[in-house]
């Protein structure tokens, strides 16, 4: 058998050979033979030979090419080669300062510390790969004539798989087929695009009538397809069979790597693209490297640095030369001849000398400052990665740090653009209203229900059980692909909460809650109604046709609801069995019927007894027998072992516990346990609610397969539709219709369902003449009232519409359809075209309102981080009205607010109304302010804006105005955006007011907006990875924003801020030392400090300190920072690092260095004392200084503070008494041999070491303490506010809340008026607070001014605040 | 149980470390902790001030400038660089006793010791007594390395070559007769110099390891015929040369000479009139340098230094204004509605 079908495709392989000889460049197509044609021995013959193998390789670096690879990479790095230039410049002899062999050491040590993490890093990727590539999957072997088992890495392309259920995909591969009845595989690519619906994937074409299972030795066939790329959705080829006939193949046919297969049993597949050049591999880019504002800002001074570098040397340089020329001819006996022996002229030396300067003064560019904020960044994402408070429970998931190094920028955001679904909702929709011909069913009970969930759900958020939690497929990694959790072999865990959902309705959740919907009694009397008629009617052959219409319509619009959708119904984690009869599903029924009546001891014991076999036993019944159907429900392992756990729970409360969680049961049939156990995987969640909804009224949807839906209608049981065509959902059409032979009138009906504007339109318009036609305009026009009613309360709305085409209308239609179906150009064109024609003349029965619900916590993040001076806009694709509501949901805008509309046609109009509503708006406020103080009424106001009108005004010429007017708003609402008009706002906000953006999104949408903004923040909800993949970080929930940017940006950003400043400080101290020694030495570049000290000083003595303080420093608690917003204005505002601080610190630095230089230099003047002896104590002094320093600028001390510093001084004077007592002849030319054991007796050295920090350090602690505690910044008083008893501290901040409205009138106010409105409210409040509130505002004059304005206020708004 | 152990996998650790919630210390620069504060401190600097500045007051100190830069100086004949072999006389008086243990100094200024290239020119190896030094000085050495006929220089380097070689002689004038003081010189360098950093070749003679090189260019005398009274007193631990090698840290320095600790003079130098006899050799004027001698007697603290005790009493003065200053802002921005 093998050797016959050699034959064929070895002379085909030889032509492809010749073919690739030939041509080897312009090979656009990748051919795929079928390995096992061809020997292992003969694998040079193998035509598939050259493509990828799957073993993976995301390392960098091999052992071999480490070293001068990442030399090579570090190299780019300009701070680098500079480093690496001064320690060479130290082998010229005339112009070195140190033993050249020291100078090496910090950039040596700069340079290992980044390798040594970039190894660590490379070896935790060879790890994961190795993880990886040691997978195991079956391979058909040639040999033993069967699958076997084999590593991922021995995939090679053209190997024939075996899928089972739950595996994941190694590779990219083509299915041929499958255990599913319908030729259908399922999969889930959460991994690859984070949707956790099922995807169906077909069987190719040719194989889809294979009877017998799949033989890979009877496969002969050549597969051409594209070459290897990164668009998952889209793959093309064809497959050529020996007969010659060709198959096209579409991305249908394709499982990508990464991808888990579900619900079915067994598939077999052909590898086409494996390792490196899968879809999923190709996709699979790195982290982002963003540079910060703080960073770009440091830069700018280390430039300014490198100046004052350059200048102290030309400064030294000039006065070396002059030190020279001062001696003219007398060459004094202190002077060195060159080696030569003769005279260096003075100018010759001053140029030496500036070389040797560069050398000495090197340490002012901090050398360590880079890989510290490096350390620092990593440590910083550690701890966000580690906040308990950003990890969400119910997805398992906590928040991804993408971007390494922006983590700072997060304190400095000013402006946030979010998009609307999905960031601030939870785009989990939920069934709220509908009407049916022209009457509207309010749901009540229902709204009364979701509210008390909503209690329920905030009350219990401390205490979530995990009962009701979604069924949970394997959590979602970042790299997935690279992380796999061995999917296959952990036994599937989801099993038991379907159950439980079920079970226990006092378990509130989201679930339930879009599953679960209590039915309108009025509309459900009139299903029920309706249905019993029908059933009478069919019963007695009457024609249907004679039901009333408004009862017709109803019936109608739920068969509508069900079929009208794509949704696949599926039982969890099991292979998909579909009864194709009604008798086994009967049959099924009364099964589950009996489980549900008796006892869950009953069901364990069976299930033990009877039903102990394992999946694959079961795969070898005789298929689509009932018993299969019915025995896989509980036949996986933890089924049975959770209804066991079950039994054990449930036996003792005996058979009424039992029934009692399970929800009324209308016709006490066991429906609800066979529902539970029927979930409904819809593309978009609005179909899925649409479903769930229809199941309240007892017409659920059953079954789907590509010809038959299966509803179960009340009284008439199951009916069979046959499907004739489903017109997929489009965003142009904004519609779907399926098209199906009605069981009962056996009329081919078609079903549409859209957006009411496109719906309303394509209504065939009533005729007016007859009444009937009249009643259908009134059941239009209330329907449109409904709708609008709808958009009011911000529900999603949706038309349902159907229409019966007759036999000949059909036919007519059919035939042109199957014209574009089988066209092979422009397809998607002429498909498009025949769903328009089809999709006319529609009758309306009605429309229903969906609710998007918000998620937790947005109102309250939006207004926190509003009053964090957060400008937030809102960038929606959605309709004004839904977006507006929305908006005033989650408080964006504020009733109080006069909201602007733009709707504009032309761009002349939008100019002129936007400036006149300005006007206009603001001309009313002043009127009605007038009694008031007016500079406190900024009048507010809130923009809306839709995506016609911002086309005009992102236009060049409209731009500035439309920035303008935008400016003056509160909030801003644009809808009906496009993506690439979302990243323009953002792109012109950012450019034009030179702001920081953050843009915050979940769908792909939203990818552009992401990448164009300064940080990317990615939702990992509904909508898929894109987002997250295009983001910097990515989050769970939207309220988990408000921590990140106000507690962790905020910290981030002080400490980073601080340490720069701290280093270039430091830096600039020690280094001013040596130069004002210059002085003393005739400029010649002598070092008082020996060269271990001075190279040592920044790498060792005086690091781990910062590294502390700048890794742990808390300048406010977390708590405070979200309490009180308006601390987040520290960063927006950069008032850590501002430009003139760096000139403030090294105006301190060059006067402490004064003083640590001139306090010795006198105390030792006019002694006997020697160069080292008298170098080491200011060393010592500036090492105190220094420590001290950063005592000052520590605002939290915890025991690493103090250990790092008591660590720091141990390490300085363990080495200085080690290295002056570990060689006399050694360490030319500085020798200080037991110098530092000498000083230790000298007392000299004690005194000096008590007054000079103190010296040193007086003007900046006093300016410290004045500014504390006289004129204390936002930040101070937060952090005095730390300080308080936790009771007092809750009582200010629940008061500076009710307060914070009179605030918000300041545009950016002080915290003093914070600090002075509490004060004067604080009668109530207890002596204590009263006393420290007052120590904290002083100026009379402010408190009269503001006494005046509160009462003013207070008549306002009858706030009774009474002031002493 | 295996769904919780996944839950625990990506679930952060709650402690307190990875929340950043460590008990911390956080000072505040309140008033009621500054103001006591700085008093403390200016009360504790102005004690120690008071106590150095009395120490340092008990301190006597004399110096002589013998560079012979006037006319009427005693040595200007001497400080004609093309008179040899000087000796010049220069006479002073001593009003009270001059508490001992008297320290005698030389005192040089504009004098570069700390010069970079001054410095870095000598040879460790060479000075620890490495015979292979000897006949091949390192290269920092440099142009003092060989001499013109290329023999190796021992000691090379400018340091050594530039070592100060003034003699002195004190006598006190007892009724017309003068009565030479006796100098101590033993013990005046660091002992680790004296017994580790420096070291003789074990060669007997000393003079045998010294074949083959020669003396510095400026000294008169090689080095191991430094000290003609004390045989143990040569090469490179001769005292006054270890005194030279340690290098000055500023321009204007003075160096240990002798101790005046024997005799009569233990005590100090009682009042009295007084000569020093000085052998002028060392040329000072082609830089504008001074040449002078330094008496001094010292205390716990080292040598008279005023500058000391005065800072200690300005801080701490200082610190008590400070608080006074923010005491006053306090009283008047703080306390008043404190009924």
């Amino acid at each position: 058998m093998a050797r016959e079908s050699e034959d064929p495709a070895m002379t085909k392989a030889s032509k492809v050979k010749r073919q690739r000889k030939k041509k080897p460049k312009e090979n656009k197509t990748r051919t795929v033979h079928a390995n096992i044609l061809y020997d292992n021995a003969k694998g040079e013959e193998n035509p598939n030979r050259h493509y990828a193998n799957n073993e993976i390789k995301t390392t960098k670096y091999t052992l071999l090419s480490f070293l001068p690879k990442n030399l090579f990479e570090q190299f780019h790095r300009f701070a680098n080669v500079y480093f690496v230039f001064i320690a060479l410049l130290n082998f010229v002899p005339v112009v070195n300062a140190f033993q050249p062999e020291l100078a090496l050491a910090p950039v040596v040590f700069i340079l290992s510390v980044t390798a040594i993490k970039d190894l660590w890093e490379d070896y935790r990727r060879h790890r994961s790969d190795q993880e990886i590539n040691h997978m195991d999957c079956l391979v058909y072997s040639r040999a033993e004539r069967r699958y076997v088992e084999k590593y991922w890495k021995e995939l090679r392309v053209g190997d024939f798989i075996r899928l089972r259920c739950n595996e994941i995909l190694p590779a990219d591969v083509l299915l041929l087929s499958s255990s599913d009845p319908d030729r259908l595989c399922h999969i889930e690519t959460a991994t690859l695009d984070g949707e956790t619906n099922l995807k169906q994937r077909q069987v190719v074409r040719s194989f889809y009538d294979l009877d017998c299972d799949f033989n890979p030795l009877k496969y002969n066939s050549i597969i051409e397809c594209e070459k290897p790329n990164n668009d998952l959705n889209r793959f093309r080829g064809y497959i050529i069979h020996r007969s010659g006939r060709r198959d096209a193949l579409y991305k249908e046919n394709l499982l990508l790597r990464g991808c888990t297969i579900r619900n079915t049993e067994e598939a077999v597949g052909i590898v086409i693209y494996a390792g490196h050049e899968t879809k999923a591999m190709l996709n699979n880019n790195g982290p982002r490297y963003k540079r910060s504002k703080l960073e770009r800002q440091m830069n700018v001074d280390v430039f300014w640095c490198v100046i004052i570098l350059l200048v102290m040397c030309l400064f030294a340089a000039v006065g070396h030369g002059l030190w020279m020329f001062q001696y003219g001819d007398k060459r004094p006996v202190f002077d060195v001849l060159s080696p030569e022996g003769t005279d260096l002229s003075p100018i010759m030396s001053a140029i030496y000398l500036f070389l040797t300067m560069i050398i000495v003064f090197q340490v002012l560019i901090p050398i360590s400052l880079f890989v510290s904020i490096e350390i620092v960044k990593i440590c910083q994402v550690y701890f966000i990665h580690q906040d308990m408070e950003l990890y969400d429970e119910e997805t398992d998931s906590h928040l991804q740090c993408r971007a390494l190094n922006i983590t700072e920028d997060l304190g400095q955001m000013q402006y946030i653009f979010s998009d609307k679904t999905g960031t601030l909702t939870e785009n989990k929709m939920v069934f709220r209203r509908c009407t049916v011909a022209g009457v509207e069913y309010s749901h009540d009970a229902n709204a009364r229900r979701l509210a008390m969930y909503q209690e329920m759900d905030s009350e219990e958020e401390e205490c979530t059980s995990h009962g009701g939690t979604l069924p949970r497929r394997d959590s979602v990694t970042t790299h997935g692909l690279q992380q796999p959790h061995g999917q296959c072999s952990s036994p599937p865990t989801s099993v038991l909460i379907p159950l439980c959902c079920v079970l226990s309705t006092d378990n509130p959740s989201s679930v339930l809650q879009e599953k679960d919907i209590t039915p309108d009694p009025q509309l459900l009397d009139k299903v029920n109604d309706c249905s019993s008629q029908m059933d009478f009617m069919r019963f007695h052959s009457q024609p249907t046709s004679q039901l009333p219409s408004d009862l017709a319509d109803i019936i109608d619009f739920f068969i509508a609801l069900t079929i009208c959708n794509t949704v696949v119904v599926s039982s969890p984690n099991q292979p998909r069995q579909k009864p194709r009869t009604q008798g086994p599903l009967l049959w099924c029924n009364l099964f589950m019927f009996f489980l549900f009546c008796t006892t869950w001891g009953v069901v364990s014991i069976f299930s033990r007894k009877e039903f102990n076999f394992s999946p694959v036993h079961l795969a070898t019944f005789p298929t689509k027998t009932a018993s299969k159907g019915c025995s896989s429900l509980l036949s996986s392992p933890s089924a049975e072992s959770t209804l066991t756990k079950l039994d054990e729970e449930q036996t003792p409360r005996g058979l009424e516990h039992a029934f009692s969680p399970v929800p009324p049961c209308y016709d006490g049939k066991g429906w609800n346990l066979e529902e539970g156990e029927l979930r409904y995987e819809a593309e978009s969640p609005d179909e899925a609610a649409l479903v769930y909804a229809a199941r309240a009224y007892k017409c659920s949807l059953v079954g789907r397969l590509p010809d038959q839906v299966t509803v179960e209608l009340p009284h008439l049981g199951k009916l069979s539709f046959e499907l004739l065509h489903t017109l997929g959902f489009d965003s142009t059409r904004k519609r779907m219709s399926v098209v199906v032979r009605h069981p009962l009138t056996d009329q081919i009906t078609v079903y549409t369902k859209g957006a009411d504007s496109v719906i309303m339109d394509l209504i065939r318009p009533p005729d007016t003449g007859s009444s009937k036609g009249k009643r259908q305009k009134k059941i239009v026009n209330r329907t449109q009232n409904y709708l609008n009613l709808y958009a009011a309360d911000g529900l999603r709305t949706l038309c349902i519409a159907k229409k019966i085409l007759s036999k000949e209308q059909y036919a007519c239609w059919l035939q042109r359809h199957l014209e574009a179906e089988t066209a092979i150009q422009g397809r998607e064109e002429l498909l498009f075209e025949s769903a328009l024609r089809l999709e006319t003349n529609l009758h309306l029965l009605g429309a229903t309102g969906i609710e998007d619900r918000l998620q937790d916590g947005v109102p309250e993040t939006i207004a926190s981080l509003r009053k964090a001076g957060l400008q937030i806009w809102v960038l929606t694709g959605d309709k004004q009205e839904t977006a507006v509501n929305i908006a005033y949901a989650c408080k964006l805008l504020d009733p109080e607010e006069e909201i602007l509309t733009l709707n504009a046609d032309s761009q002349v109009s939008i100019g002129r109304d936007s400036t006149e509503q300005i006007y206009s708006s603001s001309s009313p406020s002043s009127h009605s302010s007038s009694h008031t103080a007016a500079p406190f009424t900024v009048h507010r106001l809130g923009l809306v804006i839709d995506g016609r009108t911002l086309a005009y005004a992102l236009d060049k010429s409209l731009e500035d105005k439309f920035l303008a007017v935008a400016r003056s708003c509160r909030s801003v609402l644009c809808c009906r955006s496009t993506p690439l008009q979302k990243s323009m706002v953002v792109k012109l906000v950012r450019n034009k007011l030179k702001v920081m953006t953050l843009a915050i999104g979940d769908g792909a949408n939203d990818v552009s907006m992401i990448q164009v903004a300064d940080v990317g923040v990615g939702i990992s909800g509904q909508e898929g990875m894109q987002a997250v993949m295009a983001s910097d970080f990515a989050l769970p929930r939207f309220r988990y924003l408000q921590k990140l940017l106000l507690v962790h940006g905020h910290w981030c950003y002080s400490r980073l801020a601080n340490m720069i400043l701290y280093f270039f400080y430091k830096n600039a101290m020690f280094v001013a030392l040596i130069f004002w020694y210059q002085f003393y030495c005739g400029f010649s570049g002598s070092a008082m400090i020996d060269q271990w000290y001075l190279i040592f000083f920044n790498l060792m003595f005086s690091a781990f300190p910062q590294l502390i303080t700048g890794t742990l420093d808390k300048d406010v608690s977390a708590e405070t920072l979200q309490q009180l917003p308006q601390l987040y204005v520290n960063g927006q505002n950069s008032e850590e690092y501002k430009p003139y601080m760096f000139w403030m610190n090294m105006i301190d630095a060059f006067y402490q260095s004064l003083v640590c230089f001139f306090i010795p230099y006198f105390a030792y003047a006019d002694s006997d004392v020697d160069l080292f002896t008298w170098g080491t104590p200011i060393t010592t002094l500036a090492l105190f200084t220094i420590l001290v320093h950063l005592g000052i600028e520590t605002k939290t001390w915890t025991w690493m503070n103090w250990l790092s510093i008591a660590f720091s001084i141990a390490l300085f004077f363990t080495v200085a008494l080690c290295y002056n007592a570990s060689c006399p002849t050694c360490y030319t030319p500085s020798n200080p041999y037991w110098t530092m054991q000498r000083l230790l007796q000298d007392p000299l050295f004690y005194l000096l070491c008590v007054i000079t920090p103190l010296v040193a350090l007086l003007p900046r602690y006093f300016y410290r303490a004045c500014q504390g505690t006289l004129f204390p910044s936002p930040v101070q008083v937060g952090r005095q506010l730390d300080k308080l008893p936790a009771e007092t501290r809750r009582n200010i901040l629940s008061l500076s809340r009710v307060k914070m409205h009179l605030i918000e009138t300041f545009h950016c106010w002080p915290i003093r008026e914070l600090v002075l409105v509490l004060c004067s409210s604080f009668s109530c409040a207890c002596k204590r607070i009263k006393t420290w509130i007052r120590r904290h505002c002083g100026l009379e004059s402010a408190l009269i001014f503001l006494r005046r304005f509160l009462c003013s206020k207070a008549q306002q708004k009858h706030v009774s605040v009474s002031l002493n | 149980m295996v769904k919780q152990e996944q839950e625990i996998a990506s679930r952060p650790d709650n402690t307190a470390f990875t929340q950043q919630r460590l008990p911390a210390w956080q000072p505040m620069l309140s008033a009621g902790i500054v103001i006591p504060g700085f008093v403390l401190i200016g009360l504790a600097f102005i004690g120690i001030g008071v106590a150095l500045f009395v120490t340092s007051q008990s301190i006597t100190v004399m110096e002589l400038d013998y560079t012979g830069v006037e006319r009427t100086s005693p040595c200007f004949r001497c400080s004609d660089p093309n008179v040899k072999n000087c000796v010049c006389q220069l006479d002073f008086s001593i009003a009270s006793l001059f508490k001992g243990p008297v320290f005698f100094y030389y005192g040089l200024t504009n004098y570069f010791q700390n010069y970079r290239r001054y410095g870095v020119s000598k040879d460790d190896d060479q000075l620890s007594g490495d015979l292979d030094s000897f006949t091949s000085p390192s290269d920092t050495c440099s142009p003092y390395e060989y001499d013109s006929n290329n023999k190796p220089i021992v000691p090379c380097g400018s340091v050594a070559n530039s070592m100060f070689n003034d003699t002195f002689k004190l006598y006190q004038i007892v009724n017309g007769t003068k009565k030479q003081v006796p100098f101590d010189g033993k013990g005046i360098a660091w002992w680790t110099d004296y017994n580790v950093k420096y070291r003789n070749p074990s060669v007997t003679p000393l003079r045998d390891a010294f074949n083959g090189t020669v003396k510095p260019l400026f000294w008169p005398r090689p080095a191991y015929e430094l000290d003609p009274s004390d045989p143990a007193n040569n090469g490179f631990i001769n005292q006054d040369f270890l005194v030279w090698m340690r290098r000055a840290a500023l321009p204007d320095f003075r160096k240990l000479y002798r101790r005046i600790t024997e005799g009569d003079y233990a005590q100090g130098l009682p009042a009295g009139n007084y000569s020093l006899e000085i052998a002028y050799n060392y040329p000072v004027l082609s830089f504008d340098g001074r040449k002078k001698v330094v008496l001094s007697n010292v205390s716990w603290m080292g040598g008279k230094n005023e500058f000391l005790g005065i800072a200690y009493l300005v801080i701490g003065s200082l610190c008590i204004v400070m608080s006074i200053i923010m005491l006053i802002v306090y009283a008047k921005f703080k306390f008043p509605e404190e009924e």
